[in-house]
């Protein structure tokens, strides 16, 4: 068909003479508008064509303002035309709108169009298109109807929706159903300009997505993929019935009318397809049931035409996003391979968008194709190697960055797009940065070209960062200092050539780092720097902001003496300029330079980068940083008008005011959901990334040591054995060029043949341990960082431990083994997986002084068993019996065996009561002979059985608290010896309902310094969610729900005795941000990973 | 879907199609960009570029060249077949479609457009059911009902 409509196209020219053309019956080349348009095709200039536009525009507003004219129809299509030309009929807004207000139907018609083509969304004559659409979507005629409808969809007053939204939502039960289809999509506008608008009629669209008529329901999945998008979890039971809806589709079921060059049904095929990618995603038992249509749809879509390819990338995009299932994975990689290797240059460049969106799953993906992704690097469309790019950029590792990087900025010479010029830089820096210390050299020379190139469009937080890196430097001292130096040394000789050149931004990064390390150059002078930096005072094209940052650098260079002349000039020059900022750093160059003690104190070498007094300010209590988007956003939220409805009663209003007061929890738990795929954090082996599947992986630290593989093993295009490189001797010689790419090709996807390296692609990875830069002060949270986790075994120090029970002494015949037998004991204190927060702390308790402080109350001895024939039964034995008899009454955890030896055997449990947390100790002397000395039980009988009562109280918090003690004893012979033990009790056991009303909550809010923020998942069974994981929160956890209000929620609690952490909780797009806040540093993280688990574990 | 544009290939703007909310500015901007752009493609390029965030899918047929603006996740073989699609219906509507049909005719264009797309989506891709809703409404000053629905269920049934 197409070749039919290009070849007449082709005849235009003839046609534009002849009127001859069968179509022409339809030309109204006699009309005014044929004669404006022929007249305009005549003109040669510019000029004379906005003269002849001028005078019809002349002629239209004359006619148009004309009382009873009949042409108006025609008038409004010419003023259409001049507009579309770009000449402003700004006098005929207001007739269109007449036009569409009362004209007869085909008068309307275009009077709509021009409204449509006219105003935008904002334009206030809008206002008076209001009635007309209420009147004509009330109209018996149905040709009214629709077009009141195409109207609305295509722009309508956000704020006007409210009074045309019945009349929308009564259409979608029209007996028509083009009706339905067109109300359906009016409501998916208003879903997209004001989603709040439409929230109460959800119900209605589940009925249109059942609706008789396929393309109602069609029009319906826009809405779902929508709402799916923002909370997948609320729609999972849909799942059934989109894969049903797909296999009738892809199984032919629909109408021909739908059909599209005889595939069914393309445009809904791909709608289901995206929707079932959001719905499996992170969710095997729902992509399970997708498997099965998935395979049918890669099996029927042949691959003959550009729909059908639309079809399979839809495909595999859906099947690399769900949980994974092998053999759907081979045909998807199977059908990428299809697409990167066609020689259709679109199919190619979807292809290569395939493998971008996949390689992060599955590096070998990239393997395979490498030599096509070569020869796409090189490809003469600058799109396909922009996309190329894209796709290196993603299996970056340490090994082959230096080559990628260097392509990236080959590009970046040749592009002449700002955004991809800013893009890219973006991704070189960060690239630079997170390799940074492997090539040194390489870091700084690579950073220069970003600046230079990048120029002043890149985002301003690269030479931020890369200020930052070079002053916090790393952890090796020598590295350091030569980093530094290494770019002191680049920078010299460019402000010896022609710095006039370069952008500000670069200077301004020039004129710090010689600023604070020109002194590590020992060869350098001080006055030669700043006489160089005084040179870039004087060039015209500096801008205040750089001269600002140029004098700043003086200003810790000048020592007096000899560079006083040069210092002196530039301040008495500048502390008269017009430029405030200017003149006070010119001051400050003056003083400070003549007075070097001040100079000392002021600005002490070495001193940046130290931001000790910020996390000084956050223990004071001060309000963490919050990032300038993060602020911006809370500030345009707090600006927008407020449309959820008030509370009730004036009590809630109140609370929920003064909380908003500083900063509401409910703006923050919505920028919290910005980074919601990095939840889950703790315990829990990261399985699934941002963006799907993450494969297995090695330690981080491996992968970037990982040694040059061996010659990669490719399994070689096609199936076929025709291997890749000429790494090896036996290969047969190749042409040169062909060469050099294999060369390149080793090069670029050198480190991605061995698994381990897969984790260093991907910008959610996190910076490769040996690289990690110097750790910073602990702040509170900083130790509950996935990548921190510690999983290795950790040992409590004896130490820790003498203070506890070492007073205790028993007596026991067989010394000698025990002694052995103690030392191991307490050196065996294994972390499970996730408490590292609690070891790390045993480890150095002494400064810290105040981990689980054990108090002793009292210690009971409990009544003697009397002789038992069997000692080894005696644990097995209900200890119960034995617990104190003011505990029996209370729920106690489960009595575990803490060690033993030959002749004693330790076990515990914990009681809650009210107001404390008691610790009972059995001490089991399974020996056969009679232990003394023993100070709670003074003696005690062979087979008997001493109890001891400890409560505990959390001073610092923890996830897990151990407590950690000795039973010391004497043995008959003389000899004390002991025996460790260690207990572990989560940090719930301590948190005890907290009591407030919702003003005391809201005061106390405010006062609380420590917060940190998560999403948790809801809990989605038939009730109010919220309510519902409030509930189970409550239960799980003992915790106190203060209220309920509309989608928030505020529960408080306490650490026994009475340190509180308050929470608030919002629901907010399927999931539970909750924001909790406490005067006691890390009790709010260790309280959300309790929370996290509560969650999981229902 | 953010817009469509047609122009010629000297540049002209033949239609122009916004389908979100865009100041007079920003919408001289995007078609001077786009024309610029399009009409500098070389022959045998791929027919998508990367336009600030957008992605740009553009089809020439004869002396017009097709253009439409995505967002970026959007899948390109798809919008191509938008525009393939307008063409055809464009095609049934004016047999044998040209350039100077849609010149002197544009506002008919509009009304397919109106027609196929509907804010931003893809409403109708039947060419009968386009083109017969078209002309209903060229022909009949007064639609009622049951004519209508007479109409289209003959269609269905053909």
């Amino acid at each position: 068909m197409s070749d039919v409509v290009e070849k007449t196209l082709t005849a235009l020219p003839s046609l534009l003479s002849l009127d001859s053309h069968p179509g022409s019956a339809k030309l109204s080349s006699t009309s005014k508008l044929g004669n404006l348009i022929r007249g305009i095709t005549e003109l040669t200039s510019k000029h004379e064509e906005e003269k002849l536009i001028q005078h019809e525009l002349l002629a239209i507003k004359e006619q148009v303002s004309s009382p009873n004219t009949t042409m108006m129809k025609e008038l409004m299509v010419r003023s259409i035309y001049c507009e579309m030309l770009g000449y402003e009929a700004s006098f005929s807004y207001i007739h269109a709108i007449k036009l569409a207000q009362q004209g007869t139907v085909l008068e309307k018609r275009v009077g709509y169009l021009a409204v449509s083509l006219f105003l935008n969304e904002s334009h206030e004559l809008l206002l008076l298109l209001v009635n007309t659409v209420l009147k004509d979507l009330q109209s018996t005629n149905l040709i009214e109807v629709c077009m009141a409808l195409t109207v609305v969809s295509q722009m309508f007053p956000k704020d006007m929706i409210p009074a045309i939204l019945p009349l929308v939502e009564e259409k979608l039960n029209h007996p028509k159903e083009i009706i339905r289809r067109k109300a359906v999509l009016a409501l998916y506008k208003f879903y997209l300009i004001a989603p709040n608008q439409v929230q109460h009629i959800h119900n209605k669209f589940r009925k249109a997505l059942c609706d008789k008529d396929p393309g109602v329901m069609t029009a319906s999945l826009h809405i779902y993929l929508q709402m799916i998008q923002e909370n997948p979890d609320a729609y999972k039971d849909l799942t059934p019935s989109f894969v049903t809806i797909l296999k009738q589709v892809v199984g032919g079921k629909l109408p021909m009318d739908f059909n599209y060059h005889t595939v069914p049904a393309p445009w809904l095929q791909i709608q289901l397809l995206r929707i079932l990618a959001l719905l499996g995603k992170n969710d095997q038992s729902t992509s399970e049931v997708m498997y099965e249509v998935l395979d049918e749809s890669l099996r029927r879509a042949e691959m003959n035409h550009n729909i059908t390819y639309a079809i399979l990338y839809e495909c595999v995009k859906c099947i690399y996003t769900i949980h994974p299932k092998s053999d759907l994975l081979e045909k998807a990689a199977k059908c990428i391979g299809n697409f990167v290797l066609s020689p259709k240059i679109n199919l190619k460049y979807l292809g290569l968008k395939a493998l971008t969106y996949v390689v992060q799953q599955d590096p070998k993906l990239a393997l395979q194709h490498q030599m096509t992704i070569i020869e796409c690097l090189d490809h003469p469309d600058l799109i396909i190697k922009r996309e190329t790019l894209e796709l290196l950029f993603r299996i970056t590792n340490a090994q082959n960055v230096t080559v990628i990087v260097e392509k990236m900025l080959e590009f970046l010479c040749i592009s002449e797009d700002d955004h991809t010029t800013i893009d890219l830089v973006g991704k070189v820096a960060e690239l630079a940065e997170k390799y940074p210390l492997k090539y040194n050299e390489w870091f700084i020379e690579t950073m220069n070209t970003v600046f230079s190139l990048g120029g002043d469009m890149m985002q301003p937080d690269i030479p931020n960062s890369f200020l930052k890196l070079l002053s916090e430097g790393f952890d090796s001292v020598e590295e350091d200092r030569k980093l530094k130096l290494f770019a002191v040394n680049s920078y010299v000789p460019l402000l010896r050539g022609e710095p006039g050149k370069l952008p500000q931004r670069f200077l301004q990064v020039i004129s710090w780092v010689l600023g604070e390390y020109s002194h590590l150059r020992e060869d350098l002078e001080p006055a030669e720097v700043l006489s160089l930096l005084a040179k870039l005072l004087d060039m015209k094209n500096s801008s205040s902001e750089t001269k600002s940052w140029v004098l700043m650098a003086m200003t810790k260079l000048c020592k007096g003496g000899t560079d006083a002349s040069v210092t002196q000039e530039v301040s008495e020059t500048y502390s008269s300029s017009l430029d405030t900022v200017l003149r006070q750093r010119a001051h400050e160059l003056q003083y400070l330079s003549q007075d070097p003690e001040l100079r000392a104190r002021v600005l002490p070498r070495g001193s940046c980068g130290n931001f000790a007094f910020v996390s000084e300010a956050l223990a004071a209590g001060a309000a963490p940083y919050k990032p300038p988007h993060q602020r911006q956003e809370e500030l345009d939220q707090s600006k927008a008008l407020s449309l959820e409805p008030y509370g009730l009663s004036l009590p809630i209003s109140m609370s929920s005011c003064s909380i908003t007061d500083r900063q509401s929890p409910t703006l923050l738990s919505m920028s919290s959901g910005l980074s919601g795929d990095t939840l889950k954090l703790d315990g829990v082996k990261r399985v699934w990334g941002r963006e799907g599947y993450l494969a297995q992986r090695e330690p981080v630290e491996e992968a970037a040591q990982v040694e040059v593989p061996s010659p990669i093993q490719s399994p070689g295009r096609q199936g076929e054995g025709d291997s890749l490189h000429s790494q090896t001797p036996t290969q047969t010689p190749t042409p040169e060029p062909e060469q050099e790419k294999q060369q390149l090709a080793s090069s670029l996807f050198v480190g991605l043949a061995s698994q381990s390296s897969v984790s260093l692609m991907g910008k959610s990875e996190p910076t490769p341990q040996r690289f990690r830069r110097k750790a910073k002060g602990q702040g509170p949270g900083s130790s509950f960082n996935a990548s921190e986790q510690i999983s290795s075994s950790l040992i409590s120090p004896p130490s820790a431990v003498d203070n506890l029970l070492c007073n205790n002494l028993l007596d026991s015949n067989n010394a000698s083994e025990l002694a052995e037998q103690t030392s191991q004991l307490s050196q065996r204190l294994t972390t499970a997986n996730g408490t590292c927060h609690t070891e790390a702390e045993l480890t150095e308790p002494d400064t810290k002084g105040c981990n689980p402080a054990l108090r002793r109350d009292n210690c009971v001895v409990a009544a003697d068993p009397g002789p038992h024939d069997d000692p080894g039964r005696l644990t097995e034995v209900c200890l119960d019996s034995y617990l104190p008899a003011e505990l029996s009454g209370l729920s106690h955890s489960e009595i575990a065996p803490l060690c033993a030896n030959q002749s004693l055997n330790l076990s515990a449990c914990h009681v809650q009561k009210e107001d404390s947390l008691i610790l009972v100790v059995f001490i089991i002397n399974s020996s056969e002979s009679a232990i003394q000395q023993m100070l709670p039980a003074g003696e005690m009988t062979s087979h008997s059985v001493a109890v001891g009562q400890y409560s505990l109280t959390v001073k610092r918090p923890a996830v897990h608290v151990e407590v950690v003690g000795t039973v010391s004893y004497q043995l008959p012979a003389g000899t004390s010896q002991s025996l460790q033990f260690s207990y572990k009790v989560p940090l719930t056991s301590f948190i005890r309902p907290f009591v407030v009303s919702t003003e005391e909550y809201g005061t106390m809010w405010l006062s609380f310094s420590h917060d940190t923020k998560q999403n948790l998942t809801l809990i989605n069974d038939n009730q109010e969610p919220l309510t519902a994981t409030l509930n189970a929160l409550k239960k799980k956890l003992q915790l106190h729900v203060v209220e309920v209000i509309g989608m928030e929620g505020i529960v408080a609690c306490r650490l026994l005795q009475d340190l509180p952490c308050l929470m608030h909780c919002r629901v907010n797009a399927g999931w539970l941000a909750v924001w909790l806040r406490s005067p006691v540093p890390d009790l709010p993280d260790c309280l959300i990973y309790h929370c996290q688990r509560a969650l999981q574990s229902l | 879907m953010r817009f469509m544009l047609l122009f010629s290939r000297q540049g002209k703007l033949r239609l122009q199609k916004w389908f979100t909310s865009m100041s007079d500015r920003e919408k001289k901007k995007i078609i001077r960009d786009m024309t610029t752009m399009v009409l500098a493609r070389q022959p045998r390029s791929c027919n998508f570029m990367q336009w600030k965030d957008l992605k740009i899918v553009y089809k020439r047929y004869a002396s017009l060249y097709f253009c439409l603006g995505v967002e970026s996740q959007e899948n390109e073989l798809l919008a191509l077949e938008i525009i393939h699609r307008y063409v055809e219906l464009l095609d049934k509507y004016f047999g044998n479609v040209c350039e100077l049909d849609i010149i002197f005719n544009f506002e008919k264009a509009y009304f397919i457009l109106d027609e196929f797309l509907m804010g931003g989506e893809v409403q109708e891709t039947s060419k009968q059911i386009v083109n017969r809703s078209i002309e209903a409404s060229d022909m009949l000053q007064e639609v009622r009902f049951t004519d209508m629905h007479q109409t289209l269920q003959d269609d269905r049934l053909e």
